[in-house]
């Protein structure tokens, strides 16, 4: 009766450790092959075959399609330079310059990967319609309600998250730091 | 005590071993991937327009709002697939998926170096039956070998401006995804189309 009780135990604790596992690995995503600068993460191995299996997991899992090494890479953030999470509530400003790249998109997304609605419609920017300052550095300002200059509203959410995909780029599956992918900087100004 | 202790270390070794072939197991088994999203919405060897990326209807997570998008799932058992996306103005991008989201092949407009990316698309037993014809591997005809029978293309069109993005679908519009009309046949006569 007790061997019996221990096994039963033992296996499931088993099935909590591992499904549980599972789910923490393929929810918030692993260091393998993760290419960290400042804020921004990208996992440039997830657009080529040799994937690593816990991407493979959470691809699957999310039902999202990688984007391909020969077409681009993309830089996740869900917090600021402080690890302050990203708030939907509070002015934050990503400004700088970016890697060189062909072309670039900052897009806002809940932290579901869903856009956010706004009744502009705007849900983020590309490099051709950012309005630039006279050294090519820009700012956009991500808040909740309207501000000047390259706005990008959050619809008031509580956590978002925002990907920048350079799109033919040299950066890729080389890449090691700030000096070969020149970031911009994200920092929370203010909350309301 | 003693008992205890060996149950919760069983239970975690084993733990480990069950994370792990989930983590393995997940790709075959998940029924919510982006092949089996489109599945429903795609054609099988055509070119599906995919409606713009939008907060409600949006197939895939993470799709980006700033560009047109185009699916080709293929199935190449019956033969190989020909592919042909005409360039758009600003960046054009064509990706390979085989049936589990692995991104195997991508190429950009700017590599594919012309007003056109045309590929073929073929598994590998389809390659190796090639005729070995210097023609047919000429610059013109650029081959992939897709790892699995099934899988997706993935054309993308860059809406630089969001009042470029009629012109961003209308490249895409022109795209074709078939099944090649003429059987490679081995050892015939150059297949040369120019």
């Amino acid at each position: 009766m007790r061997l019996i009780l221990t096994t039963l135990t033992a296996l499931l604790l088993a099935t909590a450790v591992g499904v549980g596992a599972t789910w923490m690995t393929t929810t918030r995503g692993t260091e393998i092959g993760a290419l960290t600068i400042g804020p921004w993460t990208a996992r440039p191995r997830t657009g080529t075959a040799d994937v690593d299996p816990y991407s493979r997991a959470t691809i699957v899992r999310n039902g999202e399609l990688p984007i391909g090494t020969g077409d681009g890479v993309a830089f996740t953030a869900t917090a600021d330079d402080k690890k302050k999470a990203l708030d939907g509530r509070c002015d934050v400003v990503v400004s700088g310059v970016t890697p060189p790249a062909r072309f670039w998109t900052l897009t806002l997304y809940d932290r579901k990967g869903h856009l956010v609605a706004n009744s502009l419609q705007r849900y983020g920017f590309t490099s051709q319609e950012i309005v630039r300052q006279s050294d090519g550095s820009f700012e956009i300002r991500i808040a909740s309600r309207s501000r000047a200059g390259n706005w990008l509203p959050t619809g008031g959410i509580e956590r978002y998250s925002l990907m920048l995909r350079l799109y033919d780029t040299p950066v890729g599956v080389a890449t090691r730091t700030q000096r070969d992918a020149p970031m911009p900087t994200i920092s929370t100004v203010g909350c309301s | 005590m003693i008992r205890l202790l060996f149950t919760i270390v069983a239970g975690v070794v084993l733990g480990l071993v069950v994370h792990l072939v989930s983590v393995l197991a997940l790709p075959r088994i998940a029924t919510q991937d982006a092949y089996s999203r489109l599945t429903p919405m795609t054609k099988l060897n055509g070119v599906t327009q995919l409606p713009l990326a939008d907060p409600n209807t949006s197939p895939m997570p993470f799709m980006d709002p700033a560009f047109a998008l185009a699916i080709c799932r293929y199935d190449l058992s019956n033969g190989p697939i020909k592919l042909m996306v005409p360039v758009s103005q600003s960046y054009t991008s064509v990706s390979f998926y085989t049936r589990n989201e692995i991104a195997y092949y991508a190429i950009n407009d700017r590599s594919a170096g012309r007003k056109v990316i045309e590929l073929d698309l073929m598994t590998e037993a389809q390659h190796s039956e090639l005729p070995e014809d210097e023609e047919v591997t000429a610059a013109d005809r650029l081959i992939i070998d897709s790892p699995t029978a099934t899988g997706l293309i993935v054309m993308k069109a860059l809406a630089a401006e969001p009042g470029l993005m009629p012109q961003a679908q209308a490249s895409l519009q022109a795209a074709t995804c078939a099944p090649q009309t003429e059987v490679p046949a081995k050892a015939e006569a150059p297949r040369g189309r120019r």
